[in-house]
């Protein structure tokens, strides 16, 4: 277990530096262009040079990447240029508050899904299988910025219940946290709700349900001390995989609903050519992916007594 | 003609499934409206009206006739542009899906026949992209493969338009992104084909590897391939509109999906009709795409 953690976080480091390499390459090319969108676009020619030559985007590349490495490690993530605040000062609060969407929607969607799941599976093809089957496809093929659209010209423009916006201009507020939240479950739940559809429907057709039937054990003890751990296996491996696919949908709610987030700096930051930002943000996706991938891992060979590390 | 037939004949199957066949209308009609928009009596989609801003569905037009679907910000007939803009949201998914598709399966028929380095190497290149979440890796390409990034230039010297420009630089991101999942996928299925007799007796014949891997194996792949091909084009067709809405897809005026819900949405409550419209037909779209995998997985798992 020790080596397989081991492995995988030079397999981490080593994606990470690839990452970090491509990134600074591919910006390299934009350093005139970020500077003229820093100083605004009439700025004179001299004052863009000054200001690359003054920020130490001037220097030779492979300094920089190691001057970043270094203080990447320490903690010091460079000065964003966009947002003139440090990487890390900057990036704290919005993956704070990136962290509360994301542990809201994943409660829910996860809760959701392996009560609809269940009941599903354990009575295939019957009606109220077929119905949870219709709606889990219905909202996987919802996009999250049609339903954001749909949500909002629902409740914010016809009912008037709730702000279309989440900025938190008044500090933190549960009404602007609904839409965003709703909006990421609707898109997520379908996928998982299949997935423990699918698992619970085989558990229920193996051998062992069937003698735990037929030897007189009340139905809903069935479901609960046979079916049940066996079947949540294959999902809770799914969902905490998806972590990163979350991530991406994210990224577009979090613009949609101007909620101040990691993904709407990530955003930002792309789009305004942020190199350091933009680094920072990568660095953060990979460990998530990674980490997430090796619980996943480890809570499946946990949960499933058939497999163990070899 | 008897690959026609035999499609035809897989086609035919779906009707069994009476969820795969609400999923191919879905499609159909789509592919239908893109096809023959051209002879439809519509307005021009890029015409706009001055005094015909956001107005409502079923409106009444200054110059006679109706705006059956509404107006948007600049008073061009939202129907029209939804209709048009089938148009680019099937041509660039389907592109894109094809070249990710075509690349994520050499890469991955390659490490799984291989093995040993090349399966090394070629899943960690597919690690290094699937680590970034897909939207952050398509905002970072898109940000810098634009039209006045060098490539752009390079493209518009070479007299290919914005849109062809902009739409290469999406096929691109697509391809990253997406071509790495479908490799996991077929060296998953190729680590298991390559055992079979089939394989065996093509080694022994003398066949090159190449010949193995594109005329043994990836034909013996496909059962499970069409059926994420189907739920793969979806994806990518999310993407893509999800892309025009964040302001990275395709240059203006073209009528893309995405960017006209991004075009109304500063205008409140106004807007709620401009808005829902095309929300409504990327959904439908992605719907059928879905239900016809579902159909398809269905009829598969029969047999």
């Amino acid at each position: 277990m020790l080596a397989i953690a081991a492995r995988r976080l030079v397999s981490m480091l080593l994606i990470m530096f690839v990452i970090s390499v491509l990134l600074f390459l591919f910006f390299e090319g934009d350093k005139l262009n970020l500077a003229a969108r820093v100083l605004g676009p009439y700025s004179p020619m001299t004052g863009r040079l000054a200001w690359l030559e003054h920020n130490g985007y001037n220097r030779p590349l492979i300094t920089r990447y190691l001057a970043w490495i270094y203080g990447f490690m320490r903690g010091d993530w460079n000065q964003s240029a966009q947002f003139d605040a440090p990487v890390f000062d900057f990036l704290l609060p919005r993956l704070k508050n990136t962290a509360i969407l994301g542990a809201c929607v994943f409660v829910l969607t996860v809760a959701i899904s392996l009560v609809l799941g269940v009941f599903s599976g354990i009575a295939e093809a019957s009606k109220r299988d077929r119905a949870i089957t219709v709606i889990s496809v219905l909202t996987t093929s919802v996009p999250e910025f049609a339903s954001a659209t749909f949500l909002v010209a629902i409740f914010v423009y016809w009912l008037d219940w709730l702000p279309g916006s989440s900025s938190f201009n008044n500090g933190f507020s549960w009404r602007e946290m609904i839409l965003p939240v709703a909006t990421l479950v609707i898109y997520n739940f379908g996928y998982y709700t299949r997935m423990t559809r699918a698992s619970m429907a085989e558990v229920m057709n193996s051998q062992y349900i069937r003698t735990a039937v037929l030897k007189g054990l009340p139905y809903h003890q069935v479901i609960i001390r046979h079916a049940l751990r066996n079947a949540l296996i294959a999902p809770f491996t799914v969902m905490i995989l998806q972590l990163n696919y979350l991530l991406s949908g994210v990224v577009v709610t979090e613009v949609f609903f101007a909620y101040d987030g990691y993904g709407k700096a990530l955003y930002d930051a792309a789009m305004f050519g942020d190199v350091y930002l933009i680094l920072a943000g990568a660095m953060i996706a990979v460990v998530v992916a990674v980490v997430s991938q090796f619980i996943s891992d480890v809570g499946y060979t946990q949960l499933n007594p058939r497999i163990r590390f070899s | 003609m008897a690959r026609l037939k035999k499609f035809i004949a897989a086609v035919g199957l779906l009707r069994e499934s009476p969820v795969g066949m609400i999923g191919v209308g879905l499609v159909l009609f789509w592919v239908v409206i893109a096809l023959i928009v051209g002879v439809l009596p519509l307005r021009d989609p890029l015409a706009q009206s001055g005094g015909d801003l956001l107005k409502p569905a079923l409106t009444l037009a200054k110059d006679g006739g109706h705006y059956w679907l509404g107006t948007d910000d600049r008073g061009r007939d939202i129907l029209s542009r939804l209709f048009f803009g089938s148009r680019l949201v099937l041509f660039w998914s389907s592109l894109a899906t094809v070249i990710a598709y075509s690349v994520g399966m050499l890469m991955g028929v390659t490490a799984g026949y291989r093995g040993g380095w090349w399966d090394e190497a070629i899943s960690f290149i597919g690690n290094v992209f699937l680590a970034f979440p897909q939207m952050v890796l398509f905002i970072v390409i898109l940000s810098q493969l634009g039209s006045d990034s060098p490539a752009g230039h390079w493209l518009a010297k070479m007299g290919f338009s914005a849109t062809w420009v902009k739409g290469t630089t999406i096929v691109l991101a697509v391809m990253f992104a997406t071509a790495p999942q479908v490799a996991r996928i077929v060296r998953g299925l190729v680590l298991d084909l390559k055992t079979r007799d089939y394989v065996a007796a093509a080694e022994v014949r003398g066949e090159g590897a190449l010949y193995i891997m594109l005329v043994e194996l990836l034909p013996n792949a496909r059962g499970p391939l069409i059926v994420d091909a189907c739920l793969r084009l979806g994806y990518v067709t999310i993407a893509i509109a999800a892309l025009g809405f964040l302001g990275l897809g395709l240059p203006p005026p073209d009528p893309d999906w995405g960017k006209m819900i991004a075009d109304v949405r500063g205008f409140g409550a106004l807007a709620a009709n401009a808005m829902i419209w095309p929300a409504l037909a990327i959904s439908s779209l992605v719907l059928g795409l879905n239900l016809m995998a579902d159909g398809l997985r269905e009829i598969a798992l029969r047999d």
